[in-house]
């Protein structure tokens, strides 16, 4: 059951394609935006457990007679940065969303796209 | 080196960054548009000293914080880098200084200090992508610069603006994000971000799967981000419905700072490594940027608002650069690119002369800008100007890249003279587009209450700037062709 | 001033006086009109002096910039360039004062635009004739269709903008579609695109390639209006007459059949492709143009519309003249262009002459009108004999040498097709003349008229002059083109 040991791997692509999926299909822009976090989390996800190690602790500095396996803390300082884009992003998302609530009266994208079409 | 010529590529990014938060402090408006201007200046002063430097001798590098690269962060100015720093701070300059009435027209006063910030933040954001070395630090400055620019296209007074940025901000952060899988794949694979290493390294694992996986995820997403066709469908409404002076910054070197990073990773880290990139590179992109040429320019013939118009054309312009980057030869990569830096020139000049033509016009359609060339003769002369400049007319920018270009098909023999008869035909078709404004501005009916508006003398001004800039490296273009020459010659350099 | 000097002298004035006329049109229009002679003057005085020099076998260039390597923006006189550049720049000085009778007389608007563009469209022309390469050729051809465009569309109305857009798609279409590939393809093998006499290609391209990349010469050369890219010259006809003459005679087709030469004979080297057998076809279509062109003319009811048709023949002969590709032909060639120039230039005052005096346009109108306005038909007759080729005409001595030329190779295309086509060139000339002359008016005018405008009178008078002098004195120019095409081959 080799590809059941990278089930991380399938987390993540999963977590990605149900994101994916709801930026596409959902017409409602909330639902979107939703999507949309999926999406970025599973990417998150991705690097994040790529750092594991094997039995590895918490990158700390001991004394030098433990010789610890540590995990790679690299990518999880990379993705600190990733999630607060990720929050940028939404928070810039759900702005625009009020306005076009406050402009249009609905954040249905079809119905939007109706009201432009008039 | 002097003492501070040695950190300009880190105060290329620091200084419009910096400013970006003192200019929300900075009240009445006026105060923060000079001050904005005056930074987006230096940025470009720091451009320029940049360039001289770097076609003076090496490229430079700059270790942040002192930590050697790899284990630091990078940052790295070579010709293609400095090309593009030109266009991104010469464009939010120009459209700067012009912009003070079209901006006052159009965004509320209490509004637009955050809108200057933004501003600045998307100079930061851009120039950043530019001089980094770093894969990761590419990602972050790209959020930077794109979640600004969403806020500086929603920001204009016409409602469709809203969907046309959600989407955008879908888009392109769905391309941001495939960057990042790529750039995880890689980096699980090798170990490092750093660009130069991650070349080296690579090698050693070029068979994987992740690799290819993560090339085309890097591929795709900045494609995305970079408008190539059929990725291109958040482009249009976002330039149309942006304020103008935005239109016209953005629309210079927004899309090509992306191309720049796909240029950047398809021919530095992926073309020697993996096996078939070059072809695969070349099979895909090809063609996807003849449909750009042609499809885009069909649409802008038949287009009826002018701002809609001249963005299709970017569709295909952006094919043309593609174009040139998928003949993997010197003198095609060598077009390409230098069409990133014409095409700036000359698109830039016609955006900023729509925004003028709005300051009379009650919407920028055929119907609605009749007589404008009467009312504008000067305004009306430089967008002239800069349409045969993007059409190709000898004597402008437009004609360099396109001579280039069609010289490298021809280098292809045969099979070239396809490639040159779609570059003809879409000239033509630039022609017929074009020239359907002018014959609209020139002789089309006049509405009866037309206002009478003058164009501020400071926006004229910088329309001619833009427009002349078009002349003369039409006429004398060894600055961008010299950077563009070295630039696809280092990046050959890295093909087998 | 050294010759070199004065080219660059002639490529500024007229842009100089294109400024002054913009400036002194607010003020006033004697003054703005004063300004455009004294720019024609100038222009022409410059000129004429670079023709001692030339003559006595010099070539003054000058090398402005080097815009990419190999690639750069020269200028070279030599003798045909000479030929019209003077032709161009003296006709200028008789077109301006025309112009001001016509223009005038017509109560036309927007008038400080057109004495501008003008002078552009002369500047142009003066680039075109002096550039030393294909790439600042095409540059200046170029300019000098986007200068004349708003000559063409002045009027401004629907059908006026219809017929200009014609006019400069057609324009730009051959020479971006056809004529820039072919300028870069030229570039690309032989790595230069100076015109050099013997031409650059030799050795370097062969076979069908150099049929092939005629064909993009001479169909991107729209200018020179070979069919089927002849259509922009009578849509053209909806300009002001001035602006016909100055399409006709003055700078535009002339650039068109000037380029065609010069790129026969600089750029592939008359020797060269005499031996090309794939070059052939170029006398076909030429041949086929004249009779084409012709016959159409024949057809025509507007006196305007036959004029066009007739320029559309007569440019062919230069066109053919250059592929007959013998020495006596060539100089027959370039001897046509300036004869067909004072033809036409007449015969398009005359026609400006009638509509501004009798608001006529229509051949059928023309019953009688020698009578009403004889100086005016007088000159017309003399365009038409030109246009024939009777002497004593300047139409004479450039079909003498072109026929010349074609006995040199016995080719009896050539000469039948000008056999033909004098036949039917009379047969659409005559009946106006005829008409004019010996027919009663059968609508007497709503109210009686005599000449046009003075100016107007005096200017055709002058190019009626002019075409029958170049039948007496044509030695200089002979001579000039002699030196060029006899000495060396």
């Amino acid at each position: 059951m080799e590809f059941l040991g990278l089930y991380h791997y399938w987390v993540f692509a999963v977590l990605l394609m149900i994101g994916f999926y709801a930026v596409v299909a959902k017409l409602n822009l909330i639902k979107k935006l939703i999507g949309l976090s999926l999406f970025q989390a599973a990417v998150f996800l991705l690097y994040i457990t790529m750092g594991k190690v094997d039995g590895g602790t918490a990158p700390i500095f001991q004394t030098a007679s433990q010789t610890n396996v540590f995990s790679n803390p690299l990518p999880q300082v990379l993705i600190l940065t990733a999630i607060v884009v990720g929050i940028s992003t939404l928070a810039l998302g759900l702005g625009i969303v009020v306005r076009i609530k406050e402009e249009y009266d609905t954040i249905e994208e079809h119905e939007i796209q109706e009201i432009d079409r008039r | 080196m002097t003492g501070l010529d040695q950190h300009l590529p880190a105060l290329q990014v620091a200084v419009p960054m910096v400013a970006s938060a003192f200019v929300v402090l900075l009240n009445p408006k006026g105060l923060a548009w000079a001050a904005t201007t005056a930074v987006s200046a230096m940025s470009f002063a720091i451009a320029i000293q940049l360039t001289m430097l770097v076609t003076a001798g090496t490229p430079l590098t700059y270790a942040m914080g002192s930590w050697p690269a790899p284990f630091g962060i990078a940052l790295e100015v070579d010709s293609l880098s400095a090309l593009l720093l030109l266009v991104i701070t010469g464009a939010s300059t120009i459209a700067l200084i012009g912009a003070r009435a079209s901006i006052d027209a159009q965004i509320a006063a209490d509004r637009q200090i955050y809108f200057y910030s933004a501003w600045l933040l998307a100079v930061a954001g851009l120039a950043g992508i530019v001089v980094s070395a770093d894969a990761f630090n590419i990602f972050v400055f790209m959020e930077i610069s794109s979640l600004a620019s969403y806020v500086l296209i929603a920001g204009g007074p016409d409602r469709r603006a809203l969907p046309a940025v959600f989407k955008y901000l879908i888009m392109g952060t769905i391309g941001a994000t495939f960057y990042l899988i790529g750039v995880g794949l890689i980096y699980m694979m090798t170990g490092t971000l750093n660009l130069a290493d991650m070349e080296l390294r690579i090698a050693g694992v070029s068979d994987q799967r992740p690799i290819l996986a993560a090339a085309g995820f890097i591929t795709v997403g900045l494609a995305l981000k970079a408008a190539v066709f059929p990725l291109h469908i958040w482009l249009p409404n976002a330039y149309t419905y942006a304020p103008h002076m935005v239109t016209a910054f953005l629309a210079a070197c927004a899309t090509k700072v992306s191309l720049y990073v796909l240029l950047r990773f398809d021919f530095f880290v992926f073309q020697q490594n993996l096996d078939g990139h070059t072809f695969q590179f070349a099979a895909y992109l090809m063609p996807l940027a003849i449909l750009g040429i042609l499809v885009g320019s069909a649409v802008a013939m038949f287009e009826g608002n002018l701002k809609r118009l001249l963005a299709f054309s970017s569709v295909a312009q952006i094919g043309y650069i593609m174009l040139g980057a998928s003949l993997l030869s010197a003198a095609g990569l060598t077009a390409g690119i230098v069409h990133i830096f014409n095409h700036a020139l000359a698109k830039g000049a016609l955006f900023l002369a729509l925004g003028a033509f709005a300051l009379a016009c009650t919407s920028l359609r055929f119907e609605t800008i009749g007589g404008i060339a009467r009312a504008m003769p000067w305004t009306f002369g430089a967008f002239v100007l800069a349409g045969l400049s993007l059409i190709g007319v000898p004597g402008t920018a437009g004609f360099i890249s396109k001579w280039h270009l069609i010289g490298a098909a021809m280098e292809l023999g045969p099979p070239g003279l396809a490639l040159v008869a779609v570059i003809l035909i879409s000239s033509l078709m630039a022609v017929v587009y074009i020239w359907r404004i002018v014959e609209a501005a020139c002789f089309g009916a006049a509405p009866a209450d037309f206002p009478d508006v003058r164009v501020p003398p400071l926006l004229v001004t910088m329309i001619w700037v833009a427009a002349i800039t078009n002349i003369v490296f039409g006429l004398v273009p060894d600055l961008p062709l010299e950077l563009s020459r070295d630039a696809a010659a280092s990046l050959l350099g890295h093909v087998k | 001033m050294t010759p070199e000097n004065l080219i660059i002298a002639a490529l500024i004035v007229p842009l100089i006086g294109a400024v002054l006329i913009a400036l002194t049109g607010r003020i006033n229009a004697n003054l703005r009109e004063a300004v455009t002679l004294t720019t024609a003057g100038t222009l022409a005085y410059i000129v004429w002096n670079i023709v001692p020099t030339v003559f006595e076998g010099g070539r003054p260039a000058v090398t402005l910039a080097e815009v990419m390597p190999g690639v750069t923006i020269g200028f070279e006189v030599e003798p045909i360039g000479m030929l019209f550049a003077a032709l161009a720049s003296s006709l200028w000085i008789i077109n301006s004062i025309y112009s001001i009778g016509y223009m005038r007389g017509n109560n036309e608007k927007h008038q400080t635009r057109f004495y501008v563009m003008f002078a552009v469209s002369l500047a142009a022309a003066m680039g075109i004739a002096f550039s030393s390469n294909l790439f600042t050729l095409f540059l200046f051809y170029e300019a000098l269709t986007l200068a004349t465009y708003p000559l063409v569309s002045h009027k401004g109305d629907a059908d006026t903008v219809k017929s200009a857009r014609v006019y400069l798609g057609l324009l730009l279409a051959t020479s971006i579609g056809l004529f820039l590939p072919a300028i870069i393809w030229t570039y690309g093998v032989a790595g230069t695109g100076d015109f050099v006499l013997g031409g650059i290609l030799e050795g370097k391209i062969a076979g069908p390639a150099v049929g092939l990349l005629l064909v993009l010469f001479v169909f991107g050369v729209g200018k020179a209006a070979v069919m089927p890219v002849h259509r922009w010259l009578p849509a053209a006809m909806v300009a002001p007459t001035p602006v016909s003459a100055l399409l006709h005679a003055v700078a535009v087709v002339k650039a068109g059949v000037f380029t065609v030469t010069k790129v026969i004979v600089y750029i592939f080297g008359v020797d060269f492709l005499f031996s090309e057998p794939s070059s052939g076809w170029l006398i076909y279509a030429a041949s086929f143009t004249i009779i084409a062109a012709s016959v159409v003319a024949l057809r025509q009811q507007n006196l305007k519309r036959l004029l066009a048709y007739s320029t559309v023949a007569q440019l062919s002969y230069v066109v053919m003249a250059a592929a007959i590709l013998k020495p006596l032909a060539e100089i027959g060639a370039s001897i046509h262009m300036v004869a067909h120039a004072f033809g036409k230039i007449t015969l398009f005052f005359a026609a400006g002459a009638i509509y501004v005096a009798a608001h006529k346009t229509e051949l059928f109108q023309l019953k009688g009108i020698g009578r009403r306005m004889p100086i005016t038909m007088g000159a017309f007759t003399i365009g038409a004999l030109s246009m024939i080729g009777v002497p004593p005409t300047g139409g004479f001595v450039s079909k003498w040498y072109i026929l010349a030329g074609a006995f040199q190779d016995d080719n009896y295309l050539a000469i039948a097709t000008i056999i033909l086509s004098t036949a039917l060139n009379a047969a659409y000339f005559l009946p106006i003349v005829y008409m004019a002359w010996f027919m009663r008016e059968d609508v007497p005018p709503e109210k009686p008229h005599g000449e046009a405008p003075w100016p107007s009178v005096l200017a055709l008078a002058i190019t009626a002059a002019l075409t029958i002098g170049f039948f007496l004195f044509n030695g200089p120019a002979l001579e000039l083109e002699r030196q060029l095409f006899m000495g060396t081959s």
